[in-house]
């Protein structure tokens, strides 16, 4: 193994191993933040996978974490369901109603697809909003009781969550590194390329894509499940919000390198790093945001990752088969 | 025995714009075909509607007695037809070697030893030395052997060359009529577009001429080829010796 590929994995394994000790060395404020950052890495990993890949540019993931969020608080309040089992029927039932919104969006292409997925996602907004028993338009608190089942006491609870958060994070990373190194990944990674010539060549394009579509949604909706569990409150607003839940994570992936797994990271990094710099310049720190990923269309539209994996070769999530 | 490749009445309009013209012929299983044409005549839209990535206005495909108009590309080619394009797509962020894995994966090979499949052909089409760069550091010639090298890798029945031979030295252009020959020789069906005109004499044993989407000149090469009508099409263009 060589340096350009030690020195990365080096890095994301420090990374990993500093982030799953991080209840005993981080405080609370920084647990927090942790893990709304776990929580977008999962989000850039699902985008990147989705619209690095397959080319499916959505706008309209928040219907997805909107979904997950909404899903999670009904089964927790309705069917008495525990947490964890909540989150997983959140995931499950999302990528279920992802079925037929995706065979509406699928009628579509590409700026149409965007556009029809955004729509798609404030037609779940504007219902969830009628639902009088989840709140109607004001929103509704989870009940404290189901934050009390996640342990005895604050430390025990917030020791919980993160490491929920831990998890959704790396299995993020984890799952989308193995499914590309899977038979899945060759035909992915082709479609990336040249979707004619993957078609050509015998991958069913359309099928492909329509999995991962649905195997996004139901990620996404898992993430939106912790999300607003972590909030302990939810709105229609805020759960379909395109700001928080597609247009940051859109800039995370690229301005770390869309179409590659160290992308995301690194992206996630940039995001949180510039935010704490930046986000009490009001309207100013928006504005810096669009200005950077502007400059980083202009100067490499690779993104951070890509440009340096190019120019250096750096790479830590191989994928490549040798002959 | 019934053809491999049957076209009955084919139309293709883009608006107003016809580039293909109630085209019909049958090809028969281990048949090499070649087909010319000036440009803009309809010859890439022609593979395109037998390889499904355009499907025709009106008439009928039939790939070994099955109707495949309606199928989509993919699926044509797990039955067995396989193409390269003119303007090389090449899998770029992907080695040489996993641009064919891809092809040998998902195409009609079925579950033979892929690595060594993919290896034969390599060494077979002369990029084995590149087989583990990245696709996107090829020259075009190279990425234009890719095209040829990632048809095979499929497993093809039917294999459609699209102007594979242009821009290659004598020299080269000998060595890629003796690949495609080894290839026709190995029972591989093969429809070829090609300018290079000898080159194509050298290994069909039937041209089809097409202008404006129609056939207008079908059969024996040297007959087509001293038909007054394709001699006015190829004006300056003559059937060169090494067909003889």
């Amino acid at each position: 193994m060589q340096a350009k590929t030690i020195f990365p994995i080096a890095a994301f394994a420090t990374g990993f191993v500093a982030l799953s000790v991080a209840p005993f060395w981080a405080d609370r404020a920084d647990l927090r933040l942790l893990m709304e950052g776990l929580s977008y890495l999962a989000l850039a990993q699902m985008w990147n996978l989705l619209a690095g890949y397959t080319g499916l540019v959505s706008v309209g993931q928040q219907a997805f974490v909107g979904l997950g969020g909404y899903l999670f608080f009904a089964l927790a309040m309705f069917a008495g369901l525990p947490v964890i089992p909540g989150l997983i029927g959140a995931a499950v039932l999302t990528a279920l109603i992802a079925l037929p919104t995706g065979w509406i969006a699928f009628r579509l292409n590409g700026a149409y697809f965007a556009i029809g997925t955004w729509v798609i996602a404030e037609v779940f907004r504007l219902f969830a909003a009628q639902i009088g028993s989840l709140g109607g338009g004001s929103g509704i608190s989870l009940p404290v009781t189901v934050a009390r089942s996640l342990g005895e006491g604050r430390e025990a609870r917030e020791m919980t969550m993160y490491y929920i958060a831990f998890v959704i994070g790396a299995v993020s990373v984890g799952a989308v590194w193995a499914l590309l190194r899977s038979r899945w990944g060759l035909a992915l990674t082709a479609i990336r390329d040249s979707e004619i010539a993957a078609e050509t060549v015998g991958v069913d394009t359309r099928r492909v894509k329509f999995l991962i579509y649905i195997l996004t949604a139901g990620f996404t909706g898992l993430t939106g499940a912790f999300i607003f569990l972590q909030k302990l409150r939810i709105t229609p607003d805020a759960a379909f919000s395109v700001n928080d839940w597609t247009a940051f994570v859109i800039f995370i992936v690229v301005i770390g390198g869309v179409g590659t797994i160290e992308g995301p990271i690194i992206g996630t990094i940039l995001f949180f790093a510039l935010r704490q710099v930046a986000a009490d310049w009001g309207t100013w720190y928006l504005m810096l945001m669009g200005a950077i990923a502007i400059a980083v269309m202009l100067v490499d539209k690779r993104g951070l990752w890509g440009a340096l994996r190019s120019r250096l070769g750096l790479s830590a999530f191989v994928t490549e088969r040798r002959l | 025995m019934s053809p491999l490749l049957s076209l009955k009445g084919v139309d293709k309009s883009f608006g107003a714009l016809k580039v293909a013209d109630q085209i019909t012929f049958d090809l028969p299983a281990g048949q090499a075909l070649g087909i010319i044409g000036p440009n803009g005549a309809g010859k890439s839209t022609l593979f395109n509607l037998i390889g499904g990535a355009l499907t025709p206005t009106a008439g009928t495909v039939q790939f070994d007695g099955r109707d495949v108009t309606a199928l989509p590309a993919s699926a044509r080619c797990h039955l067995g037809a396989a193409r390269s394009f003119q303007i090389p797509h090449p899998f770029v962020g992907m080695t040489v070697f996993e641009n064919l894995l891809v092809a040998s994966s998902f195409g009609n090979a079925g579950h033979r030893d892929q690595r060594a499949a993919c290896k034969e052909i390599l060494e077979r089409t002369g990029l084995i030395h590149r087989a583990n760069r990245p696709a996107g550091t090829l020259t075009l010639l190279e990425r234009k052997r890719l095209e040829l090298s990632r048809a095979l890798a499929t497993g093809p029945r039917l294999l459609m060359l699209d102007e594979i031979a242009g821009g290659l030295t004598e020299g080269e252009c000998l060595a890629l009529v003796d690949t495609i020959k080894a290839i026709r020789d190995s029972g591989v069906t093969i429809i070829w577009i090609e300018h290079i005109v000898h080159a194509l004499l050298a290994v069909v044993e039937r041209l089809i001429v097409i202008d404006f989407g129609k056939i207008v000149a079908e059969g024996d090469p040297k007959a087509v080829m001293a038909d007054p009508l394709v001699q006015e099409i190829y004006m300056g263009i003559s059937v060169d010796d090494a067909a003889a």
